[in-house]
């Protein structure tokens, strides 16, 4: 049996998991990335339209900084996401941006002067400042205040990920590619490690470090219709979920975003909204002013994409012989905007619907685009009962987007994340409890036992279809977990993913080798994903209101003081068919912005008890500290710097914001 | 602006012509494979080979990753020609369709192949990442400035994918197995436009400076006419060719 020793086990070679073991790597341990495809393949090179940090260079920018960011994010996550951890990332956002800068990223520039752009379907004549010129631009994106969308084009993801990337390998840092964790090795409390499968000779495995880390993503794939790349089908969350000790935090807060291309749901990025794109229906009617006066296109996605399935079944849409769907219509930003601003749009418009999105409309509907929830882990990025496993980015739940995640804010979480759990996996790795010490008999046992269930798949002799399976289960989350979900959905939803659950143990494959077979893979991966699916369905039945992403047209209220609580979904023992859900409520007495109207979306909540008060004692702290400096105020209502790695604590210097 | 009925006639058959093998299989040997599928709107080679995957031949190996032709995983040759297979409509391609494997690239199994150690190679070789004497910038203060052309000029070499295409199209690769390729060559190209990175053409010189680099290429220029980015490598390589001529004679 092979066994490899590390420091930091990465697992995941997007952004998060690059720039965690770069952290831990620059802190003096070795770290070796597993990944199931090059790394600079990853799905955060699928991030187009930018990240949110307020450098507030740009002259509709001006004003913005941290407090404006974290009431943004807040807002958009509908008062599900952890005020201290959105706090840490709206700080350290700004100083994400900065170092990619030096790292190479070509961040788009402001150019001093006037300039044309359009705003709410107007040409508007906008004047940049002198002093900017040359510093990183900042566009417009839904559900923010001020244009704060740091960006590369349309292709900022890519660049991000090429220079993080390249970083990695000026490092020196390992990545084992088409390596694939199958099992998290562990003894009920303490993570080891895991064991990895090659993918191409089918080799198993132990690699036994310190610290964990898993940066898998989303789990798009579970839905038939998705942005997500083909790799993103939640197994990290998996691998957590099946060790019975961690859970996996608001599993049912899924994301659709408003712009898929129709019907084969590749993303167009919030970009075309934000700057100055529209949605029209088959009357060429702009129609998200009649739902949205105050944001229009420009409100969280949550909030677009169900307006614009509302608008569909009212019967506005435009069909195809795929179905019905909208329009998104950026012919206004002229082509030369287009060509230069949104390129990697104009591609896709032309390679995949052969259409010039400078001359025509784009058919959109939305699409499943982003997993809020995932592993549950502490503000240092670890999970709170399985010792030794951390986890960060999309594949986490930390929890800086509760119910709904703003455009922008996932490949800055990435970055951000990965800077800050970087930083901590190396405390705990230089800690007494990042001391290793574990019996050979546990490694063994735990590559047996993958051996045994893979022999299973291979020799067992079963008789279901791995990849039938699969494409029912992407059918039933598409069909009955989507956008608007009821009870009576949700209840036959859970029923069929159980009985594909129970179908799945008896998988038997056509092609019964152990080394490069995508039918064994598709085999364990879906009796993961089910698992998966199930925490999803299971958390959006319980929960029996509407917060953010998650709609319950049989309970359209949000309803804070039942449901301001965090799902936390745990799978106790391998053979059952349904995860034990449990709850974690959020402090509203310790919050810096006490739950309140969005200001976009229905104006329809149920306040928590705590919220009067609360409220009245951060207005009494803000009129008492009304001369006092920003920062002395926030520190008063909700302090958290002290929860920031020493390295990335202090104030962000801006234009109208310099530092002494 | 609703789309007009489509019209009724059948859908072609597609014949796909599939190179096929397995090198750790001692057993295998390299063969074509033919695999019939019926037509749908919309197709790409994404979903018709998955199709065949799913109906057909669950073995077949290939990658695929973000099917939408920004990730570079899925370079293939298709009906002679090296392109990504995910954003190739089969509308565009005749009735017979034949699929190989990138030439250049280890092969993992069938159209699949390791790109990612060849690049990850070329990368440590060209050290493609900035240079800079700052080590630990003070990410409080204001980012440096730089001029907005600059920067677009800089993503637009940038924005290379690493698919492997130009490899596979080029004529010096296919002779010198060391040749760092339109990929690496752009990459020197960029570094050396990003006043972020310190090093100097002597510098670059000793990377790329020799039969291996800038001076192997024979300017067939088959890595521009396929570049799925359709990067300016044309003006690049002469671009560097020069300079670099230029430094080696200084």
């Amino acid at each position: 049996m092979k066994v490899i020793y590390t420091d930091v086990l990465v697992i995941g070679g997007g952004l998060a998991g690059l720039r965690m073991a770069i952290g831990a790597r620059r802190r003096g341990h070795d770290a070796i990335i597993l990944s199931l495809v090059p790394p600079k393949r990853s799905h955060s090179a699928a991030a187009q339209g930018g990240m949110q940090a307020s450098l507030g260079n740009v002259v509709k920018g001006q004003g913005d900084n941290e407090d404006v960011h974290f009431e943004d994010t807040v807002k958009g996550s509908d008062w599900g996401a952890d005020q201290q951890v959105v706090r840490m990332f709206v700080n350290t956002a700004p100083k994400a941006v900065r170092e990619l800068a030096a790292w190479g990223v070509p961040w788009s520039r402001v150019r001093q002067g006037d300039r044309e752009v359009i705003i709410n379907g107007q040409k508007v004549t906008i004047t940049e400042r002198g002093e900017a010129h040359g510093l990183v631009a900042q566009r417009d994106f839904g559900g923010t205040k001020k244009w704060r969308t740091c960006y590369v084009s349309d292709g900022t993801g890519h660049a991000m990920l090429f220079a993080v990337g390249d970083q990695a390998i000026a490092q020196g840092i390992p990545v084992h590619e088409r390596k694939e964790a199958i099992a998290l090795i562990h003894d009920g409390s303490r993570c080891y490690g895991a064991v990895v499968r090659d993918l191409i000779t089918g080799e198993l495995t132990a690699y036994v470090a310190k610290a964990t880390a898993i940066a898998t993503g989303g789990a798009g794939r579970v839905y038939r219709v998705t942005t997500n790349a083909v790799i993103c089908e939640g197994i990290g969350a998996a691998l957590a979920l099946e060790t019975g000790v961690a859970a996996l935090g608001n599993m049912e807060a899924v994301q659709f975003h408003p712009t898929g291309i129709f019907p084969a749901g590749i993303l167009v990025t919030e970009g075309c909204r934000g700057d100055g794109g529209l949605l029209r229906d088959a009357d060429g009617h702009r129609f998200m002013p009649d739902y949205e006066p105050e944001k229009k296109e420009l409100a969280s996605r949550d909030v677009v994409s169900r307006r614009m399935e509302e608008h569909i079944r009212a019967g506005h849409a435009a069909t195809s012989r795929f179905g019905q769907h909208l329009w998104l219509d950026i012919t206004l930003l002229g082509r030369k905007h287009i060509e230069h601003n949104l390129r990697e749009v104009k591609e896709i418009c032309h390679y995949f619907l052969g259409v010039d999105p400078a001359e025509q409309w784009i058919p959109v509907r939305p699409a499943q685009h982003y997993t809020m929830g995932g592993i549950r882990t502490n503000h240092t990025g670890q999970s709170p009962t399985l010792r030794g496993l951390f986890a960060a980015g999309e594949a986490a739940c930390w929890d800086m987007h509760g119910f709904n995640r703003l455009g922008g804010n996932s490949v800055a979480e990435t970055v951000v994340a990965g800077m800050i759990v970087g930083e901590f996996i190396a405390d705990f790795c230089e800690s007494a409890k990042g001391d290793l010490d574990i019996p050979t008999a546990l490694i063994r046992e735990a590559v047996e036992a993958e051996r045994a269930r893979l022999d299973v798949l291979l020799h067992g002799g079963g008789t279901e279809r791995a990849d039938a399976i699969k494409i029912e289960m992407q059918q039933t989350m598409t069909d009955k977990v989507g956008i608007f979900r009821t009870g009576t959905d949700l209840e036959e939803a859970v029923h069929r993913l159980q009985g594909l659950l129970v179908r799945s143990r008896n998988i038997g494959l056509r092609h019964k080798v152990d080394g490069p077979n995508p039918e064994l893979v598709t085999a364990y991966r879906t009796q993961k994903m089910l698992k998966v699916a199930l925490c999803m369905t299971t958390g959006a039945l319980a929960r029996t209101e509407s917060r953010g992403a998650h709609f319950r047209e049989d309970f359209p209220a949000r309803n804070d003081a039942a449901w301001l609580r965090r799902t936390l979904a745990m799978w106790r023992d391998p053979g059952d068919t349904l995860p034990c859900l449990t709850y974690e409520p959020l402090d509203v007495m310790g919050m810096e912005l006490p739950p309140g109207w969005r200001g976009y979306g229905a104006k329809n909540y149920v306040d928590h008890p705590d919220t009067p008060r609360r409220a009245a004692e951060v207005a009494g702290v803000r009129e008492q500290m009304k001369d006092a400096d920003r920062h002395a105020v926030q520190a008063a209502v909700m302090p958290y710097e002290h929860l920031l790695p020493e390295r990335f604590r202090g104030r962000n210097e801006r234009i109208d914001e310099k530092l002494p | 602006m609703t789309e007009p009925a489509p019209t009724a006639a059948a859908p072609r058959k597609l014949r796909f012509h599939v190179l096929r093998h397995d090198p750790r299989d001692p057993d295998s040997v390299p063969h074509v494979e033919q695999f019939e599928l019926e037509e749908a709107a919309g197709m790409t080679l994404f979903i018709a080979l998955n199709e065949i995957r799913e109906q057909l031949d669950s073995s077949l190996a290939f990658d695929f990753v973000c099917r939408a032709g920004i990730c570079g995983s899925c370079g293939m040759v298709v009906n002679g020609r090296p392109g990504l297979a995910c954003r190739t409509l089969t509308k565009d391609l005749p009735t017979d369709i034949s699929l190989a494997p990138l030439p250049a690239f280890e092969l993992i199994a069938d159209l699949s192949v390791n790109t990612g150690k060849w690049m990850r190679g070329m990368s440590e070789r060209l050290e493609t990442w900035v240079h800079s004497l700052e080590q630990d910038p003070d990410l409080r203060r204001i980012e440096a400035k730089m001029d907005p052309d600059l920067a677009d000029r800089i993503y637009e070499l940038d924005r290379c994918i690493e698919c492997g295409c130009c490899v596979a199209a080029c004529g010096t690769a296919r002779m010198r197995e060391d040749f760092v390729g339109a990929v690496g060559l752009n990459k020197i190209a960029r570094f050396a436009l990003d006043p972020r990175d310190q090093r100097t053409d002597a510098d670059f010189y000793e990377l790329v400076g020799n039969d291996d680099g800038v001076f192997g290429c024979m300017t067939l220029l088959g890595c521009h006419d396929v570049c799925p980015k359709s990067l300016p490598l044309q003006t690049q390589i002469a671009f560097l060719r020069r300079k670099m001529a230029r430094t080696g004679l200084g």
